[in-house]
């Protein structure tokens, strides 16, 4: 922070930096605060993208400013959260059906395939000693 | 006006990582806190590359990196371990 930055350096950091703060803050408190798992899987991909990339974007257009070339490994980062960010979520979405949903606890499937997870894999045999909660019933196990 | 942003992104990335903490702790799922975990390392690489801001040295990029795969890497074998019993089969 020893390098004095031209305006427009300064004022761009300064709002993507801003952004992503609160962004990383909206991702969070939504992780802490929204009602059930399958809520709480979609708060936290703010965080990622727009925190995460905010603060990438900020610090490629700093050293742009400050030393003249474009750093690719923010692009490195980048491209790699994005390419694993839904993949993670998927297996997290699995893990929650698997073990703590029934085909009979959710909603229809809109064709007459039903919900792919269950037909492609079966019931979980991971962990086997935590039967799914009753239709109709809530539990606060695992 | 950068060194104000910076000290108000690393405190809202500090203040998330705290809740994230927090989730983790109180579950009450497994998938909360394998998504919670997940998260926690998201917002690592995020203060890493503020910290290079602040420090500046080039070195975080690459810390950045591992925790990226890492955190990728770990995430997915404790759902395949949850899911199948086994990471590799």
């Amino acid at each position: 922070m020893t390098h004095e930055l031209p305006l427009w350096g300064e004022i761009t950091v300064t709002i993507f930096l801003v952004v992503a703060g609160l962004f990383a803050l909206v991702g969070s408190v939504g992780l802490v605060k929204l009602p059930d798992p399958i809520t709480r899987l979609h708060a936290p991909t703010k965080a990622t993208t727009l925190g995460v990339g905010g603060v990438l974007i900020a610090s490629m257009v700093y050293v742009f400013a400050n030393e003249g070339r474009v750093s690719m490994h923010e692009l490195l980062i980048t491209l790699f959260l994005l390419l694993t960010a839904p993949i993670s979520a998927l297996f997290i979405a699995k893990v929650h059906l698997h073990l703590r949903e029934r085909p009979d606890t959710l909603p229809e499937a809109p064709d007459s395939v039903g919900w792919a997870g269950y037909a492609a894999d079966g019931p979980a045999r991971g962990v086997r000693d935590v039967p799914p909660p009753e239709p109709g019933t809530t539990d606060t196990t695992i | 006006m950068i060194i104000y942003a910076l000290i108000f992104a690393i405190a809202c990335f500090s203040v998330g990582l705290l809740l994230n903490l927090w989730r983790v702790i109180v579950g009450p799922r497994i998938s909360d806190r394998i998504l919670a975990l997940d998260t926690m390392t998201v917002n690592c690489i995020a203060l890493l590359i503020l910290l290079n801001f602040s420090l500046g040295s080039p070195i975080f990029f690459e810390v950045a990196m591992l925790f990226a795969l890492v955190g990728f890497v770990s995430t997915v074998s404790y759902c395949r371990f949850l899911l199948r019993g086994d990471i590799i089969e």
